[in-house]
């Protein structure tokens, strides 16, 4: 009889951290033909148009950075907290968090000098994310409450408050619709580039992947939140405030979060609406594991799926695939890279008895 | 005010409405239980559900046989809790990962394949749903009787398996062997229960109750399909199993609750009340965070929840 066994292999090299998702990517391209097939899309006509749409134009080119930047700020929230293990389910909640702070903020400051409300805004929406990523955290560090469960449920808790606000006191004065009023237009973010949506939330993006990856090389503090993901015990024993460490790292994770929220308002929205966000923190776990956690990783997976977000509006027009394919492929991609990253630890053996 | 709102039509409706509104959280409840007990956490499940209302609408409306849908959302509930199986239990993948994967994948393939067969009409296709039935004396008792026993039959059969499933799991065999596996797989493996069978059957038959409670609410809470459909309904149900300890009969109460208070603000807008209802739907997670709090200190949950199971490893 002949079986397969699952047995622990050596470590490998380093040159597979990058490799491995790599693999993942064309081996989730290749199994997504079958989706594109059954909706009678010429499939080379499809990947063409999936990659043209998103890369072939100038315009195209940047709305791909549009869209990669809330990617990017999830993906990384979503890594940094999972490498310390606070499994953090969360980031759609701690981005409308962010997104709701910037909206009070950005309707009232009529007042505040023009230079300090950009700022202002930024910093409250990235306290937002984290407050609202800090609760599960202090249950579970205090009172032992499972952390995916909890940060799932704070999602729709987050919802709803937003609901109550924008059917209540943030809704539109004369609007029957639930949303609020527009953001004044000194907190908008600047546009770098003409004739685009190129934004300023695209650069803060790109700096957050610098920050963590400093944080993560060159601070005791990534070294120590490292530590906990590795063995929370030993580092417990090896005298490092586990519990200060999860707290500040959920911190971390959410203000992302939150920043991914107050980019969406400030640069895309204008206004707050119940979709905001269509998924992204969701998205950011998919980008995230694909990214190995690493910041330089999240950067590449969240260009990759922006890629396929963007690029799957053109496929849509021009072969009559859904562009939900997009969600379809991101599905897969996770679940694709959770078994390769199987056997990155794992070999399968053949065994005969 | 308050008198002509609460009259007795009002409350026997909103007895109505909050069965209706438990019947999905009660089948996927269950479906879940089955699915934890084994020692698997399942959070496909709103994938799950969003594919079974989806499935179940599609297969109703070209075939024009309701019991046709609901057969083929259990069918794709099946399949979906067999790929769980496959990554959870064979590969013992990361059980939060693989479930969260799945959702992600079940809820773009959902939407892909209702784009792909009605495009985006301006008007939403609809079915004919299920009609409710009056069963007869019971509806006829006053008050209480018209809102309990004038139901949908989805809602009777949710009822029935919940001392099916009570039954199942405490007095028979396979429920030993279920609840052995979930809590100790070393010990069943050596008693001889084959404990990745076991795990794959709890998640497939769990699964086919994720997929029917989906389609209640295409085919009888409604009679079309939105994207949002769902709603969080499956995270509730995962919320509920905790609030209810793993206990078939406790997570209905739970999953009453949840029915209850989104009864109510349907109810009241419906009376023409303005009532913030988004503060209504919120306390059914307010309420499973507190519990939460509470089941950390308790030994109710399976000891063997979230550890995948290989031979080789025991005693390692």
């Amino acid at each position: 009889m002949i079986r397969f066994r699952i047995e622990k292999r050596k470590p490998l090299p380093g040159w597979a951290k990058i490799i491995i998702p790599i693999a993942a990517i064309v081996v989730t391209l290749i199994l997504s033909a079958i989706p594109i097939l059954i909706a009678g899309g010429h499939l080379w006509k499809s990947y063409f148009y999936l990659f043209y749409g998103a890369l072939g134009t100038r315009f195209n080119l940047l709305e791909t950075f549009v869209k990669a930047s809330p990617l990017m700020l999830t993906g990384l929230a979503v890594a940094f907290a999972f490498r310390a293990k606070f499994w953090n389910i969360g980031a759609e909640g701690q981005l409308l968090a962010g997104a709701l702070a910037a909206t009070v903020l950005g309707v009232h400051m009529g007042a505040v000098p023009q230079p300090l409300v950009l700022p202002i805004i930024i910093v409250a929406g990235f306290i937002a994310g984290g407050i609202w990523a800090s609760i599960p955290a202090i249950l579970k560090t205090k009172l032992k409450v499972d952390d995916v469960v909890s940060t799932l449920l704070l999602n729709y808790v987050m919802i709803h408050i937003m609901g109550a606000l924008l059917f209540g006191p943030l809704q539109q004065p004369g609007s029957s619709w639930p949303r609020s009023s527009a953001i004044i237009e000194s907190a908008q973010y600047p546009v770098l580039l003409m004739r685009s949506r190129f934004h300023m939330g695209i650069l803060i993006a790109f700096l957050a992947v610098f920050v963590i990856w400093f944080i993560n090389k060159k601070t005791t503090f990534g070294y120590q939140s490292k530590a906990v993901g590795v063995n929370i015990r030993a580092a417990h024993f090896g005298g490092i405030n586990t519990t200060a460490v999860i707290l500040w790292t959920a911190l971390i994770s959410g203000g992302l979060a939150g920043l991914a929220g107050v980019g969406e308002l400030c640069a895309i929205q204008y206004r707050l609406i119940m979709d905001i966000s269509p998924g992204y923190g969701y998205s950011g776990i998919v980008i995230a594991m694909l990214g190995n956690l690493h910041p330089v990783g999240v950067l590449f997976s969240s260009l990759f799926f922006s890629v396929i977000i963007v690029g799957a509006q053109t496929m849509s027009r021009m072969t009559g695939v859904p562009t939900y394919i997009a969600e379809v492929i991101q599905g897969m991609a996770l679940m694709v890279m959770l078994i390769f990253l199987l056997f990155t630890e794992y070999k399968l053996r053949v065994v005969r008895k | 005010m308050m008198g002509e709102i609460f009259d007795i039509a009002f409350i026997s409706g909103l007895i109505g409405a909050t069965m209706r509104m438990a019947t999905p959280i009660i089948f996927a409840t269950l479906g879940e239980i089955l699915a934890e007990r084994s020692g698997v956490l399942n959070l496909g499940i709103e994938g799950i559900m969003l594919m079974g209302a989806m499935t179940g609408f599609l297969v109703t409306f070209s075939s024009g046989s309701i019991l046709l849908g609901v057969l083929a959302a259990a069918m794709v509930g099946m399949i979906l809790g067999l790929l769980m199986a496959f990554l959870a239990v064979n590969l013992g993948l990361s059980q939060h990962v693989s479930g969260l994967g799945i959702t992600l994948f079940a809820t773009g393939l959902a939407m892909y394949i209702y784009r792909l067969h009605f495009g985006s009409p301006t008007v939403p296709p609809i079915i004919q749903p299920f009609k409710q039935i009056a069963l007869p004396v019971l509806s006829k008792i006053p008050v209480i009787g018209p809102g309990l026993f004038t139901q949908y039959s989805l809602t009777y059969i949710a009822w029935l398996l919940i001392p099916i499933m009570s039954i199942l799991l405490y007095k028979t065999k396979i429920g030993l062997k279920i609840r052995t596996v979930g809590e100790n797989p070393v010990v069943a493996d050596t008693v001889g229960v084959n404990v990745t069978l076991t795990r794959t059957l709890c998640l497939v038959a769990g699964g086919a109750l994720m997929g029917i409670g989906g389609a209640f609410l295409t085919l009888a809470h409604q009679n079309m399909f939105l994207i949002d459909v769902i709603g969080g309904r499956g995270w509730v149900a995962i919320a509920m199993v905790i609030f209810g300890n793993w206990d078939p009969v406790k997570g209905t109460i739970g999953a009453l609750i949840f029915g209850f208070l989104d009864g109510l603000q349907l109810r009241l807008q419906s009376v023409g009340v303005a009532i913030p209802f988004h503060i209504f739907l919120m306390i059914p997670y307010l309420l499973t965070i507190l519990a939460l709090i509470s089941v950390s200190r308790r030994a109710a949950v399976p000891a063997a929840l979230l550890k995948p199971y290989r031979r080789e490893e025991k005693g390692g």
